[in-house]
């Protein structure tokens, strides 16, 4: 009431007062504007034209892709190579998030750097460096390939070995900075309570970092799904055996099977609007509980 | 007795079975295999290397390569900041929708974004047909390159400059304009310089990407030897004829340019936490 006595109302003022730090109206619309265009041409375009040319000569069409054999090893390759690279990065991760954030010891944060070293390489290097490390003219490719019978590369467990490459910083790189933000405490609390190694990981440890796991797990199962570089130089793409879906996409695009390419390509599409989807809903949801800082992945 | 401690005690367990399997896997899957390619190079003597680096096509390649993911970086450093600043200081229907989208490009697989982009900016495609009549050929030129690089390179710096306007200080502002200084004043002289740091992390980052991106390029460059053709897409080619030799020399320049740009990274991180207490 005191307040009101003491400044009167002038809806006049009011109305002609700007904030110092905001920009002009016109500005501001103009610039959101701008904004929606680039992301409209950039970003949304793209994705739409997946679905459209998945869709243009209609449903049957759109459906035959997966009648075909190809594609359908191409679809069964990719699970299966998830299936392997995520949980192994997730067994890396968390064991490289424990002992970095856990504990202080020289060389942690060049440890970190080379963790992130896979995102600086380009793919196709990725491919290369286990094509001469393992190729059938190297000595370790050689002697798996003569002692054992096992073909590296130009097989599936390249395309596995690639997949992992690429998709290794995922996980830990999710759980080391919020472990670290976390500290010690709880882990000590339930220890000197009592319980091991195993419990406190088991039960303090995982729940307080189960969303940025999922998170993590998230971002990786996308790009090991996805990937597409690194696996066209180590697959040789045999048909039905080596080729993973965004290889298979390729060679029906080659072959100018475009509705094929496409429709192969939509579910990929589809797989990325998912993973986008509950990204947004685990940081909007669950912020407090995942790192914090930039995402650059 | 002093003993050495390699790390500081803690009563916590599991540090060296955690610690050896991160060590041991990191070895097995990044160290040792990146190693090799520096062994394979080295096997070369300057003689039989010298050649590799400094044919035309080789030569070619690597100034479209870096030229086109300058380009690229620049372009997204621009729209980055502007679209980061949208996001952070506006309110309007649908901004959550267009944060999410930002990430498109790290979530699309590459191959898929590659045939898209490729089948829009052909000269029948939705966009390449509207410039066709004016002669104006996107892809399957340097051009359609470097729009498939700044589509893949768009998110970095939008994703590096966000949080630091998101914890950018109002009083700042608040003083700066009390001071005298008009908007523009205020955003170039003051928040631009503290926006800086992030802007050249995520800069640094769109590049590298850039240079050894693949996937998304291979479609819409039309990969004609010394016009269109990549760097990647040459190591291709090169372990296509089974020349491993070349392609390692070309990988390990790459990725001698790839540790530069993360050195610099480091640098940038380190010289802006000092700086400004934020990266």
């Amino acid at each position: 009431m005191a307040d009101a006595a003491l400044h009167p109302a002038r809806p006049e003022a009011a109305s002609a007062f700007r904030s110092p730090v905001t920009e002009p109206l016109g500005f501001r619309v103009f610039a959101i504007g701008v904004t929606v265009l680039l992301m409209a041409l950039f970003l949304l375009l793209p994705l739409a034209a997946v679905f459209v040319e998945a869709f243009r000569f209609g449903l049957d069409k759109y459906l035959e892709v997966f009648k075909n054999p190809d594609a359908i090893g191409a679809i069964k390759l990719t699970l299966l190579v998830a299936a392997i690279a995520v949980p192994c990065n997730l067994i890396f991760g968390i064991a490289a998030a424990w002992s970095i954030a856990k504990y202080r010891f020289p060389g942690r944060a060049f440890l970190i750097s080379l963790i992130d070293l896979p995102f600086s390489v380009s793919p196709v290097v990725a491919g290369l460096v286990y094509i001469l490390l393992l190729g059938s003219n190297s000595a370790i490719g050689s002697w798996l390939l003569q002692d054992f019978g096992i073909r590296v590369i130009f097989a599936v467990p390249g395309v596995v070995l690639a997949t992992i490459f690429v998709t290794f910083p995922f996980i830990a790189r999710e759980l080391i900075p919020l472990m670290e933000d976390q500290g010690n405490g709880d882990e000590e609390a339930a220890i000197s309570l009592g319980a091991s190694g195993w419990q406190a990981f088991w039960y303090v440890t995982l729940p307080n970092v189960k969303w940025a796991l999922l998170y993590g797990v998230l971002l990786c199962n996308a790009r090991a799904m996805g990937e597409f570089g690194a696996v066209a130089v180590l697959s040789g793409k045999l048909r039905g055996e080596t080729v993973t879906m965004p290889l298979q996409v390729e060679l029906f695009y080659n072959e100018y099977m475009t509705v094929a390419a496409f429709s192969l390509a939509s579910v990929l599409a589809g797989l990325a609007l998912v993973t986008l989807v509950v990204k947004s809903w685990l940081e909007w949801r669950y912020a407090d509980q995942l790192a914090t800082g930039a995402r650059t992945h | 007795m002093a003993t050495f401690r390699f790390r500081e005690p803690s009563i916590i367990p599991g540090f060296r079975l955690t610690f050896g399997f991160t060590i041991f896997y990191l070895m097995v899957i990044v160290i040792i295999p990146i190693a090799g390619l520096f062994l394979k190079t080295f096997e070369l003597d300057w003689q039989a290397f010298y050649p590799i680096i400094s044919g035309p096509r080789f030569l070619a390649a690597l100034k479209l390569s870096f030229g086109a993911s300058l380009l690229a970086a620049m372009f997204n450093a621009v729209i980055g900041v502007l679209v980061a600043w949208v996001l952070v200081r506006y309110e309007f229907p649908g901004r959550r929708a267009l944060d999410a989208m930002v990430d498109l490009p790290f979530a699309l697989p590459t191959a898929v974004a590659g045939i898209s982009l490729a089948s829009i900016y052909s000269p029948n495609g939705w966009i390449g047909s509207l410039f066709a009549p004016f002669g104006i050929k996107i892809a399957y030129t340097p051009l359609g390159i470097w729009i498939a690089l700044v589509f893949i390179g768009l998110p970095f710096v939008v994703r590096s400059v966000q949080p630091v306007l998101q914890d950018f200080s109002k009083e700042i502002e608040e003083a700066s304009a009390t001071l005298g200084a008009s908007r523009p004043q205020t955003i170039s002289r003051v928040m631009l310089p503290a926006l800086l740091p992030a802007i050249l992390t995520g800069f640094s980052l769109a590049f590298a990407r850039a240079v050894g991106e693949y996937g998304s390029v291979i479609f819409i460059a039309g990969n004609l030897p010394r016009q269109t053709e990549i760097l990647p897409l040459l190591i291709v080619f090169r372990l296509e004829e089974f020349n491993y030799a070349a392609a390692a020399a070309i990988a390990a320049v790459m990725l001698v340019a790839s540790f530069i740009i993360l050195l610099a990274i480091n640098l940038i991180q380190v010289w802006s936490q000092r700086r400004f207490g934020n990266g």
